[in-house]
C-alpha cells in the first residue's frame, strides 16, 4: 500500500487523457498569446478573470448551496489592493490631486504578484468579518447582507479619498497583456477548485448544500464549513479582481456596483450551478458572447437600419437569456455534472446510437 | 452503568408540551425502545437529544468512553448536534434525509469528515496525511455499505434507490459517524413483514458487532418486542409506562393509549 | 449633541425624515406582503417602482394627459405589471427549490433594469413639475414643501386602508391563511393563484403611489432609480419583522428619519448615507434576527 513514490506516476498515468488534454491546452495559450492581436488578447484575458471569479462564486453558491452576492465587493478588494500598490511611486501625486494619498501607503510599491496575493488574503479577511454574522442567516437573508455588504465596501471606497481616491479611482496601473497571467492562474484555481471538491471538505461542502440538519446530525460544523467556502471563494476572487485592475490599468468605484455580481450569476446559472466545467465553458461563452452580440448596440446590424438595434439591446438580449434558463433549463448547461472523459464518451455513444435506430428504423420500417 | 441519562426533560413550543418531564436512563450495551402514538413526541425527544432543540427544561447526560477508555458524563443539553454527534451519538430520520444528489458513497463518506485530521490546504495539495485519510476513509465506508447490502450501489445517486435500501443506506451513513449510541426513528417505516424480519435481525448484529448501545423509536411491535431490552411508552409527551417488553405488553395504560378504552371488554 | 442646528432646522429635518420614512414604508409594504406569502425576496420591486415613474413621466410629458388620468392609469398599469411578472417569472416555480426563484427575481430585476436603460435611453428624464407641490410654504418659521406633508398623509390613509382589508376581509384573511401555512391553506380550498396574484397586484400598486409620491418631491427618473430604494426598503422591511405590514411601516420610517438624521447632523458623512440601512441591517441581524415585530420561525424536523 505504500506505492508512494509512484503514486504521482501512477496517477498521472491513469488519467492520461487529462494529462494530453492539458498539455494541448498549454500550447495552445503558448501559441495564442504570440499571435492573437490585442482585442482577441483582452477579450481572453477577460474570460480567463471570469472564470476565476465564477468559479469562486460556484464555489458557495453553487456546491455550498450558499446564496452570496457579495462577489463585485471581494472584486474591489482585490482590485484596488493591486491599484494602490503596483502604481509607481513617483506618479500617486498626479494622480490623487484631489487629496494626496495616505503617507503610510504612499512610498509603498509592491511587485505584481505580491500584491495580488496581499489582495486575495485582504479580500478574505473582509469575508470572515462579513461571514461571522451573515453566515449564521438564513438563504435569503444572506443574499441580501452579502449584497449590502458588497455595496459597503463599494460605498467605502468611493469616500476614503486618501486611500482609494475616491470617485476619481486610480490610473496608470501597471498592465499585463500575457495571456500567461490570466490563463496560468485560472488554471491553477480551476485545479485547486477541482480537488477541493473531490475531497472531504468538498464533501462537506455538498451535504451543507443538500440537507443542512442531516449535515449537521453528521458531524459537519455547518458555519465551519460555510465560512471555508466563503473564505476560500473570497480569496480566489479578490485575486481575481487584482488581476482585472491589472487589464485594465484603472480602477474605479463605479466599476464594481453589484450589478457587475449579476454577470457572474448568469454565468454560474448558465453553465450549472454544481459544476466546474460548466462554469468553464459558461464563462467564456458570457464573456464571447456579450462581445459578439455587440453589433446588436449598434444601428447598422444586418445592414438594415432599423431603431430596435441601438445601446442597452445586448444586456436586454443577455437578461432574457438568464430568465428563459432560470425557468426552462433550470439545471443549466451542465447541472451538477461535470465534463468528463466518461461524459463526452456517453454523449457520442447516445448520439450514435440515435442516428442508428433512425437509419434501422427508415430502412426496415414498414416490414411486418 | 448508564450511557445516556435525561432527566426531567421538558420540551415547550409556544403553548404547546410536546415532551413532559421525560426521565430515560440507558444503560450501555442495552437497546432501548421508545413507543407510542403517533404526535407522542418521540422524534421531538430524539431532536433534544441530539441538539437539534433545545430542552425548555432538565437536563440531557451522556457518557460516552473517549478513546484512552476513559468514561465521564457530559451534559449535552442544547449542545449543537454536529458536536454531539462527535461525542458519540448518531441518528436516523424519520422522513428519510439523506443527500440525494449525492452518490451513495459520498453519503457515507460525508459522516466520517468529523474525524478529520488534516486541512482543507493539506486536502488541496494532496499531502501524503491527506491522501492516506482518504484511502482510510474509503475502506472504511465500503466495508460499511458492504455489511449493509449497498457495496454494488455504491456510485448510484442515494435519491435513485429503492425505498428499503435508503433506509439501509441512512443506518451505514449513521454508522460512519463511530457512534456509540445510534438512535434510529423508525427504522423498519414502510417496510413489510419479511424486511422488518431482517431487518430486526440486521439491528440486533449491528449491535453486538460494532459494539453499540441502540435506541430506537419503531411503531412495529414485532420488531420492538423482539429485541428491546427496556422499553419506554410516551403519550402525549408524557412516559406513561417503562419496563421490560412482558411488563409492557401487560400495561393496561399503554394498551389504553394504543387502543383507547373499551366500554363493553368483558373477561 | 444638537449643536450647530436650531430647533426650525430639526424640526424640518424631522419633516423630511418623515416623508422619506412614508415613501420607503410604502415601497417596503410591496416587499414585506410578497415575502410573507412565497418567503420570496422580490428583487424586482424596486424595478416596478421604478417602471411606475416611467409611466407616469410618459402619461404627462409624452402623452399629454392630464395629472389625474395619468396617475390612475399609472397605478393600474404598475399592478399588472406586478401580477403579470408574479404570472410569468415565479408562479412556473412554485415547486422548484428555492435558490431558482430568487435567481429568477434577480433575472425579472435585471431584465427591467437592461430595458430601461434601453427603451429610454440610461439619461436621466425630468419628471414634469408639480408646483402646487414644491413651492415651499412657510408654517410657523418653517419652511416646508407641501409634498413633504402630502406623502406622510397619504402613506398612512393608505396603509389603513391596507390594514383594515388585512385583517376585517375575507381576501386579507385569505392573505394571512396562505403566510402562515401554505400548504393547508390550499387544502382548505382557497384559491392560492388569486390570492397571491392580490398580494402582487396590491403591493405594486402602493409601490405605484409611493412612485408618483417621490417623484413629485425628487422629479428625475432613470433606469437604475428603483436599485437603491429597492434595496433600503428591503432592509426596511427585515428590520420592522419580514411579513409583518406594520413591521414595513416601522421599518421604512426608522430608515428614514435615520438616514435624514445623520446627514443632518453630520454632513461630512453624506457620502455614506446609502450605508445607513446596511449598517443598520448587519445590527438588526446580528441582535434582533426577526426584527422588531418579527416572531421567531421554528422549523419541523
Amino acid at each position: 500500500m505504500k506505492n508512494t513514490q509512484n503514486s504521482l506516476g501512477a496517477y498521472l498515468k491513469k488519467h492520461w487523457k487529462t494529462v494530453v488534454f492539458l498539455v494541448v491546452v498549454l500550447i495552445g495559450i503558448g501559441i495564442a498569446d504570440q499571435f492573437v492581436n490585442s482585442f482577441m488578447r483582452r477579450l481572453l484575458n477577460l474570460s480567463a478573470i471570469y472564470t476565476i471569479v465564477a468559479l469562486s462564486m460556484n464555489l458557495v453558491n453553487g456546491f455550498t448551496g450558499q446564496f452570496s452576492l457579495g462577489q463585485a465587493g471581494f472584486m474591489a478588494i482585490g482590485a484596488y489592493t493591486v491599484a494602490i500598490f503596483t502604481v509607481p511611486v513617483g506618479l500617486r501625486s498626479t494622480i490623487f490631486y484631489l487629496a494626496p494619498m495616505a503617507p503610510f501607503l504612499a512610498n509603498i510599491q509592491l511587485p505584481f504578484v505580491v500584491a495580488l496575493i496581499l489582495g486575495g488574503f485582504l479580500s478574505a479577511g473582509v469575508a470572515f468579518l462579513i461571514g461571522s454574522p451573515c453566515l449564521r442567516l438564513r438563504g435569503d437573508y444572506l443574499a441580501i447582507a452579502t449584497l449590502g455588504f458588497s455595496e459597503i465596501i463599494r460605498i467605502i471606497f468611493t469616500n476614503t479619498q486618501t486611500i482609494t481616491n475616491g470617485a476619481l479611482g486610480i490610473k496608470s496601473i501597471p498592465t499585463i497583456s500575457s495571456l500567461w497571467w490570466t490563463f496560468g492562474i485560472a488554471l491553477i484555481v480551476i485545479i485547486a477548485c477541482f480537488l477541493l471538491i473531490n475531497s472531504s471538505y468538498g464533501r462537506a461542502f455538498k451535504s451543507v448544500r443538500e440537507d443542512e440538519i442531516a449535515a449537521e446530525a453528521m458531524g459537519v460544523g455547518l458555519f465551519k464549513t460555510k465560512m471555508t467556502s466563503f473564505l476560500i471563494s473570497a480569496f480566489f476572487t479578490g485575486i481575481g479582481g487584482g488581476l482585472y485592475a491589472a487589464l485594465l490599468g484603472t480602477v474605479d468605484p463605479k466599476q464594481f456596483y453589484f450589478t457587475l455580481t449579476y454577470n457572474f450569476l448568469l454565468i454560474i446559472v448558465l453553465g450549472g450551478m454544481g459544476s466546474i466545467s460548466g462554469t468553464i465553458i459558461a464563462s467564456f461563452v458570457v464573456t464571447l458572447g456579450q462581445e459578439a452580440l455587440r453589433f446588436l448596440d449598434e444601428p447598422m446590424a444586418f445592414g438594415l437600419d432599423l431603431p430596435i438595434f441601438r445601446p442597452g439591446l445586448r444586456m436586454v438580449v443577455f437578461s432574457f437569456l438568464l430568465m428563459v434558463v432560470v425557468l426552462f433549463y433550470r439545471k443549466g448547461l451542465m447541472g451538477t455534472n461535470e465534463l468528463t472523459w466518461n461524459f463526452i464518451a456517453n454523449k457520442f455513444r447516445s448520439i450514435k446510437s440515435r442516428f442508428t435506430k433512425k437509419a434501422a428504423s427508415a430502412q426496415g420500417g414498414d416490414s411486418k | 452503568m448508564s450511557l445516556l441519562k435525561t432527566e426531567n426533560v421538558i420540551m415547550q413550543f409556544g403553548g404547546v408540551v410536546a415532551v413532559n418531564d421525560l426521565n430515560i436512563d440507558i444503560k450501555k450495551g442495552e437497546l432501548a425502545a421508545l413507543i407510542g402514538p403517533n404526535g407522542a413526541g418521540k422524534t421531538t425527544a430524539f431532536n433534544v437529544i441530539t441538539g437539534v432543540y433545545t430542552p425548555t427544561g432538565g437536563k440531557v447526560l451522556f457518557s460516552p468512553t473517549d478513546n484512552a477508555g476513559v468514561t465521564s458524563e457530559i451534559d449535552i443539553s442544547g449542545k449543537r448536534p454536529d458536536k454531539i454527534t462527535g461525542l458519540g451519538i448518531a441518528r436516523t430520520f424519520q422522513n428519510i434525509r439523506l443527500f440525494s444528489d449525492l452518490s451513495v458513497l459520498e453519503n457515507v463518506l460525508i459522516a466520517t469528515h468529523l474525524n478529520i485530521n488534516y486541512s482543507f490546504l493539506s486536502a488541496i495539495l494532496r499531502m501524503p496525511k491527506a491522501r492516506k485519510g482518504e484511502h482510510e476513509a474509503k475502506e472504511k465506508c465500503e466495508f460499511l455499505l458492504e455489511r449493509m447490502g449497498l457495496i454494488e450501489l455504491k456510485d448510484e445517486k442515494a435519491s435513485s434507490l429503492p425505498y428499503g435500501q435508503q433506509r439501509h443506506l441512512e443506518i451505514a451513513r449513521a454508522l460512519a459517524t463511530n457512534p456509540q449510541l445510534l438512535l434510529l426513528d423508525e427504522p423498519a417505516a414502510g417496510m413489510n413483514p419479511q424486511e422488518t424480519d431482517e431487518l430486526t435481525d440486521l439491528i440486533f448484529k449491528l449491535k453486538t458487532d460494532f459494539d453499540l448501545t441502540i435506541f430506537m423509536i419503531e411503531h412495529h411491535m414485532d420488531l420492538v418486542m423482539e429485541i428491546s431490552d427496556h422499553i419506554y411508552v410516551l403519550d402525549f409527551g408524557c412516559t406513561i409506562a417503562k419496563g421490560n417488553p412482558n411488563e409492557i405488553q401487560n400495561d393496561p395504560k399503554v394498551i389504553e393509549a394504543y387502543l383507547g378504552v373499551d366500554e363493553d371488554v368483558e373477561d | 449633541m444638537v449643536v450647530g442646528m436650531t430647533l426650525s432646522t430639526f424640526l424640518q429635518q424631522l419633516i423630511n425624515g418623515l416623508s422619506l420614512g412614508s415613501l420607503y414604508a410604502l415601497i417596503a409594504i410591496g416587499y414585506t406582503m410578497v415575502y410573507g406569502i412565497l418567503k420570496l425576496i422580490n428583487f424586482a420591486h424596486g424595478d416596478i417602482f421604478m417602471m411606475a415613474a416611467y409611466f407616469a413621466y410618459f402619461g404627462i410629458s409624452v402623452f399629454f394627459l392630464p395629472w389625474y388620468v395619468t396617475f390612475i392609469i399609472t397605478i393600474i398599469l404598475t399592478m399588472l405589471l406586478g401580477a403579470g411578472i408574479e404570472r410569468m417569472a415565479y408562479r412556473p416555480l412554485r415547486e422548484a427549490p428555492k435558490t431558482s426563484l430568487l435567481i429568477s427575481a434577480i433575472g425579472v430585476s435585471f431584465l427591467l433594469e437592461n430595458l430601461a436603460t434601453y427603451l429610454f435611453s440610461g439619461k436621466p428624464q425630468a419628471f414634469p413639475e408639480f408646483p402646487a407641490m414644491t413651492t415651499p410654504i412657510f408654517v410657523g418659521g418653517l419652511s416646508i414643501q407641501p409634498v413633504s406633508i402630502v406623502i406622510p398623509i397619504v402613506a398612512f390613509f393608505l396603509m389603513t386602508v391596507l390594514l383594515f382589508i388585512i385583517n376585517k376581509t375575507k381576501v386579507g384573511m385569505a392573505m394571512r391563511a396562505v403566510s402562515v401555512d401554505y400548504d393547508t391553506a390550499k387544502l382548505m380550498g382557497i384559491k392560492i393563484d388569486n390570492v397571491i396574484s392580490s398580494t402582487f397586484a396590491i403591493g405594486s400598486g402602493l409601490a405605484a403611489v409611493g412612485a408618483l409620491l417621490w417623484c413629485m418631491k425628487y422629479p428625475s427618473v432613470l433606469p437604475l432609480m428603483g436599485v437603491v430604494p429597492g434595496l433600503k426598503c428591503f432592509i426596511a422591511a427585515v428590520i420592522g419583522g419580514i411579513g409583518n405590514v406594520k413591521g414595513a411601516v416601522l421599518g421604512g420610517l426608522i430608515l428614514g428619519f435615520s438616514e435624514v438624521l445623520m446627514v443632518a447632523f453630520f454632513p461630512s458623512l453624506t457620502g455614506y448615507r446609502d450605508a445607513v440601512a446596511f449598517i443598520i441591517l448587519i445590527i438588526i441581524l446580528l441582535f434582533l434576527p426577526n426584527g422588531i415585530l418579527g416572531k421567531k420561525q421554528v422549523e419541523k424536523v
